[in-house]
């Protein structure tokens, strides 16, 4: 009798865990992967990782256009170590993929060594924010920063009411080197136009991820007299927003819209759509119809990458609309805003400030 | 059944166990977010053993982890908790790679130095916190948390610095190519090299395509060896002494002050290892900055916990880890599962592996319900006798 209890006690159990699992397995079967069957293009990201609040988080995002509005077959791996750069990608090409997106420079080595060791595989490369280094198959795409730092440099200069303001950088590169100064520059263009001097201080956090040590920086800026600091260090600018939002100042977001972060304080943002140029670039250079293989290098005139948000609530009116004027000289040349130490010397001497 | 009541009653039945429940959750939790488990599972197993390369990087990313889990169960063993593993293991890359960067010897020379000298670092920082343990009764566990982030920031203090700060990157110089500790590590990446291994697509997965290094080896001499100190030897004998017991350790003669101070300057040289083989072994063969701790500390601390604190049975457990990190990342890439689901498991199986009796209590259940059984039995014929 006994023995019998126990069976049937088991049976029942075993058959509940059955219909638990045949349960979700029906959930799942309606939200298989959307698009799958069409190209499959993956990307690895930087160890910044996948929700990063930036930049990876917006290639993703590039990607999942991709799939939704194309029906490719997109995925990511999350590198969490710098070792893990050259093994992703590899994984990436085991996966299928006919193109492998890396994200960021840091993976700018590892990406040229999948490139040179892979060329029986059908598979191309394409690297952001790093230059190809010469690899047949791999292609750098590049954001001309300066530009939209120029701008948000030029609404600062307008918007300053003590003629100081402050800029945050990450880690020491020529990367961020064209966010800081193109953003002087436009500080010093639209002081030019006042006839006035704004001083700009700078300071590196070292750091793309430390959050504590961007709020002391900007804390440090505005206690200084600051009231608008410009960030360019990844998530280390969300401590420079808190910084902006508690002692009541203005701070400019990079890379994307970031008045979520603080609708109140975030006074513009310097955005890169990295999305925009995953997904208008992939189709492109997988048909090779764009050739790969060099750099493309995007500016604000090449479409719709670079610029800042409409909305502009925190900016005078006239000074935003004096920003798009801005905007319209640098497609047109008029302006070429610097992304070098020398090539900002040699603007503020064009411009006649010494 | 009393040879599974037997198993069970023996200790590595437990971490069995373990692992069991904790792959069970695993698939629970990949049902109860949509995906589909078999596929999981399969996926899993593919990104392990799928191919000669991807056993190959399982290997090698259990090198570090079993290293930090030998030190810290040698540590444990002796009545330590080296919950500062990673930052040993952090000095250790951070001097390793001042050294490989500022020597440039030849290989024979340049390997072991370079080796020998990230181990001295993590030694010396092992048996500081021991000598303050030692000296000043501060207890190990806070200060080696302390060390941990000191390390941290140390590491990125140089990788910021000018001596040592490669420009455009967020790394420091790479040790100089003679300090490399891979299999062939200049020509597989010469031009001749790689037209070699083109035509030979099992040895370019193996060599081209992985680090291939000789740290795996080292690690398992070093898991064999520290097993053979403790149990072996008359300095083990001590050690373990002092950890089961610290005044009768001291009552029979021993010095437990400076056992403490020795055991934290193995495990901490131990730790030290680790790093300077990641340094020499795997790319970028340097620093980077840390926004947090890599967790090769800490992982040894969970590879250590399920192999039982024993210095051998951390070479299994730090190959199943670190398949399982590894494989978990293809799990992530094909079927979208997330990668944390593969974290949950883990510390499900380190969880239920902390709990050692449990195997045992299972077989006192089945016993107990076997006896009753056997009782409900014995009572039934003896009814129907009546």
């Amino acid at each position: 009798m006994g023995k019998a209890a126990i069976t049937r006690r088991s049976l029942l159990a075993a058959a509940g865990l059955g219909g638990l699992s045949l349960i979700a397995c029906g959930g799942s079967r309606g939200s298989g992967k959307a698009g799958s069957g069409g190209r499959k293009v993956a990307m690895v990201t930087n160890v910044g990782g996948i929700n990063d609040q930036g930049f990876c988080q917006l290639s993703w995002d590039g990607l999942k256009r991709l799939r939704d509005e194309k029906g490719y077959d997109v995925s990511y791996i999350e590198s969490k170590l710098d070792s893990d750069y050259a093994t992703n990608i590899d994984k990436a090409i085991d996966y299928g993929a006919e193109y492998v997106w890396s994200i960021g420079f840091a993976m700018a080595d590892a990406a040229a060594f999948e490139a040179k060791i892979n060329p029986d595989v059908n598979v191309k490369f394409g690297i952001v924010d790093a230059n190809t280094s010469g690899a047949a198959s791999l292609t750098g795409v590049l954001f001309k920063a300066q530009e939209p730092s120029f701008v948000v440099g030029y609404i600062a200069g307008r918007t300053t009411k003590k003629d100081r303001v402050g800029f945050v950088g990450g880690i020491a590169s020529d990367n961020i080197y064209a966010f800081e100064f193109g953003y002087m520059a436009g500080v010093d263009y639209a002081a030019k136009e006042l006839g006035k001097r704004i001083e700009v201080e700078r300071q590196y956090a070292e750091s793309f991820n430390d959050n504590a040590k961007g709020k002391s920086i900007a804390q440090k800026m505005y206690s200084g007299g600051a009231d608008i600091v410009f960030h360019a260090a990844g998530s280390v600018g969300i401590g420079v927003i808190e910084a902006a939002e508690e002692s009541g100042n203005f701070a400019i977001g990079v890379d994307m819209d970031q008045s979520y972060l603080s609708p109140t304080s975030v006074l513009t943002s310097a955005v890169k759509r990295v999305d925009q140029a995953l997904f208008d670039l992939t189709p492109k250079l997988l048909d090779g119809e764009i050739a790969g293989g060099t750099d493309i290098i995007l500016g604000l005139a090449d479409g719709d990458y670079l610029g800042i948000p409409e909305h502009h609530e925190h900016i005078d009116d006239k000074v935003y609309q004096d920003a798009l004027a801005v905007i319209e000289k640098i497609k047109a040349k008029e302006i070429e805003p610097p992304a070098t130490e020398e090539a900002y010397s040699a603007f503020t001497k064009s411009i006649g400030i010494v | 059944m009393s040879g599974l009541v037997k198993f069970l009653r023996r200790p590595i039945a437990s971490t069995l166990v373990a692992v069991l429940v904790g792959l069970l959750i695993a698939i629970l939790l990949v049902l109860v977010t949509g995906y589909d488990p078999l596929q999981t599972v399969a996926t899993l197993v593919h990104g392990v053993f799928g191919s000669p390369k991807y056993i190959t990087n399982v290997i090698i990313k259990a090198t570090p982890i079993l290293l930090t889990g030998v030190a810290v169960s040698f540590a444990f063993r002796t009545g330590l908790f080296n919950i500062g593993a990673e930052g040993q293991y952090i000095l250790g890359t951070i001097v390793a790679t001042i050294v490989g960067v500022s020597v440039n010897l030849p290989a024979v020379l340049q390997i072991p130095l370079v080796v020998l000298s990230g181990a001295l670092g993590g030694a010396l920082l092992g048996a500081l916190i021991g000598f303050l343990k030692a000296r000043l009764g501060i207890h190990e566990v806070i200060t080696s948390i302390m060390t941990n982030w000191i390390m941290l920031y140390l590491c990125n203090f140089v990788v910021s610095s000018e001596a040592f700060h490669n420009p455009n990157s967020n790394t420091a110089y790479p040790i100089n190519p003679s300090g490399y500790t891979m299999i062939l590590p200049q020509w597989k990446v010469s031009d001749e090299g790689i037209e070699y291994l083109l035509q030979h697509p099992w040895l370019r997965d193996v060599l081209l395509k992985t680090d291939l290094n000789v740290g795996f080896l080292v690690a398992v001499f070093v898991a064999i060896v520290v097993g053979i100190l403790l149990k072996r030897t008359k300095l083990g004998y001590q050690l373990r002494a002092v950890g089961l017991n610290k005044d009768a350790a001291r009552f029979s003669g021993i010095a437990v002050e400076r056992s403490v101070v020795l055991c934290m300057l193995i495990s901490g040289g131990i730790c030290g290892l680790a790093g300077a083989l990641n340094i020499t072994g795997i790319n970028p063969h340097t620093l980077s900055t840390l926004v947090a701790q890599e967790g090769y500390g800490f992982n040894g601390l969970s590879v250590a916990f399920i192999a039982g604190c024993s210095t051998v049975g951390c070479i299994p457990s730090s190959l199943f880890f670190s398949a399982l990190m590894y494989g978990g990342m293809t799990v992530q890439q094909v079927v979208g599962v997330p990668s944390e689901i593969i974290n949950i498991m883990i510390g499900i199986i380190v969880f239920f592996t902390a709990i050692p009796s449990m195997a045992p209590w299972i077989a006192d259940a089945i016993e107990r319900r076997r006896s009753r059984e056997n009782k409900n039995l014995a009572q039934e014929t003896k009814g129907e006798e009546a």
